[in-house]
């Protein structure tokens, strides 16, 4: 216990989370400090390569094996199940519509990745060793949660505008593409190929990812501002309770398969995490009726904060205790 | 200078939906059309501003069209199709324009 509260107060204090705080603070200071549009997606560019470059490079260099097989099985049953466990806690909670329900559920059966970055940072930062195929889970954990939901509510008698165009878009949003070709760029090249360019994408990795929290607790920040009232105290709750219940499912799954402790903690940032930016977007086309008001604040201004915050020390110090290491 | 009739619509529509609305204004036979982002609103959904917003998912764009009037049914009867479920707003405004030959 002493541990898990020594890494989180050391976690609290590490220059990313203090990073985020600040554009939390500056946003709800009313602060004009903003980040241009054009400069946040360039950092999501250079993190997102890097990241999937790096675990890439890590395949390279420890082999394929069954193991891989198995985790990115369990990131799709995980992305798949969440969904169904996050409906039902809604519905005991929150006094959520159906369609409301469901789009959030979509949510939290996807993943965020800034939160993934996050937690490998601090592992990297406490010396602990992770698998590098864990990119292509969080990959593949992007998309099947909105089936999940929208079969949901096709159980509970309401229709969503979903079509093929809108599962294309979604396999082939530009975050998924940059990930997965930079880790298939990383398997190609491997560390002969990571050691080029590792002053790129090694090096300033941390700093650009401080800059990036930055405009992330501007944007959770102003979004938590402009959408205050749309969540009641059982939503609230949900956003807190949920990504530890995600985290537990990831933990279970991550023992059977006997994950590395780095990689147990990174399945569980994955199973706690909350989309905010391909769910989105697909509930926009597909459930239109549903509340961006609630799906967006609850992930971005409730979740994302709680596990950047608290989540991932907690994931990896039960990691660390269940798996050793 | 000779000025000709016709309609500017303005379409304000939830930045998913560009995509989709475009390709229906293309199908119906509209030859040319200007998006332009949106900075910020305020409506029946409330106000919001694109710097609280973390993708384009939470955004809005403005899609511009000029065209004959004698085409203005047509293109309200795909634009409806697509904009019909969605936060936005749909505008008509008659407007002069040179080159007729090229709406």
């Amino acid at each position: 216990m002493t541990d898990i509260l020594s890494l989180a107060v050391d976690n609290l204090i590490s220059p990313i989370i203090l990073s985020f705080v600040l554009g939390l603070s500056a946003a709800f200071m009313r602060s004009d400090l903003t980040i241009p549009e054009a400069v946040a997606k360039g950092m999501s560019i250079y993190l997102l390569f890097a990241i999937g470059f790096k675990g890439g490079a890590g395949v390279a260099a420890h082999g394929v094996d069954l193991r891989l097989v198995l985790t990115l099985m369990a990131g799709l049953v995980l992305s798949f199940g969440l969904p169904l466990i996050a409906f039902q806690l809604l519905r005991v909670l929150t006094r959520f519509s159906d369609i409301d329900r469901a789009a959030v559920a979509a949510h939290y059966g996807s993943i965020s990745i800034v939160t993934f970055v996050a937690a490998t940072s601090v592992l990297s930062e406490r010396g602990i060793a992770s698998e590098g195929y864990m990119v292509a889970v969080a990959a593949i954990m992007e998309a099947p949660a909105i089936m999940s939901a929208l079969w949901l509510l096709s159980r509970s008698g309401s229709t969503a505008r979903a079509d093929g165009a809108l599962y294309r878009e979604i396999l082939t949003n530009g975050s998924i593409v940059l990930l997965v070709g930079a880790f298939l760029i990383g398997i190609v090249t491997g560390e002969e190929g990571l050691a080029k360019i590792s002053s790129f994408i090694v090096a300033p990795f941390q700093g650009v990812l401080c800059l990036f929290l930055l405009d992330m607790g501007l944007v959770a920040g102003r979004g938590l501002r402009e959408s205050r009232g749309a969540l009641g105290g059982g939503a609230i709750l949900f956003g807190v309770l949920m990504p530890p219940v995600g985290a537990a499912c990831g933990l279970v799954i991550a023992l059977l398969i006997g994950l590395s402790a780095g990689g147990a903690a990174l399945l569980m940032t994955l199973a706690a995490s909350a989309s905010y930016i391909a769910v989105p977007a697909a509930m926009r086309v597909a459930l239109p009726q549903a509340n961006p008001s609630i799906y967006l604040t609850l992930s971005l201004g409730v979740t994302f904060p709680f596990n950047l915050t608290i989540g991932i020390p907690l994931y990896a110090a039960l990691a660390t205790q269940f798996v050793g290491g | 200078m000779q000025t000709h009739n016709a309609k500017r619509v303005e379409i304000i529509i939830e930045a998913p939906l560009e995509g989709r609305l475009t390709k229906a204004l293309r199908d119906s036979g509209v030859t040319g059309y200007t998006v332009l982002p949106v900075r910020g609103g305020s409506g029946r959904s409330g106000a919001w501003t694109r710097s609280g917003q973390v993708s384009t998912a939470g955004g809005m764009v403005a899609v511009v069209c000029l065209i004959r009037p004698d085409r203005l049914d047509t293109l309200l009867n795909a634009a409806f199709a697509v904009v019909e479920p969605h936060i936005g707003v749909v505008s008509i405004t008659d407007a002069q324009v040179l080159r007729a030959e090229r709406f």
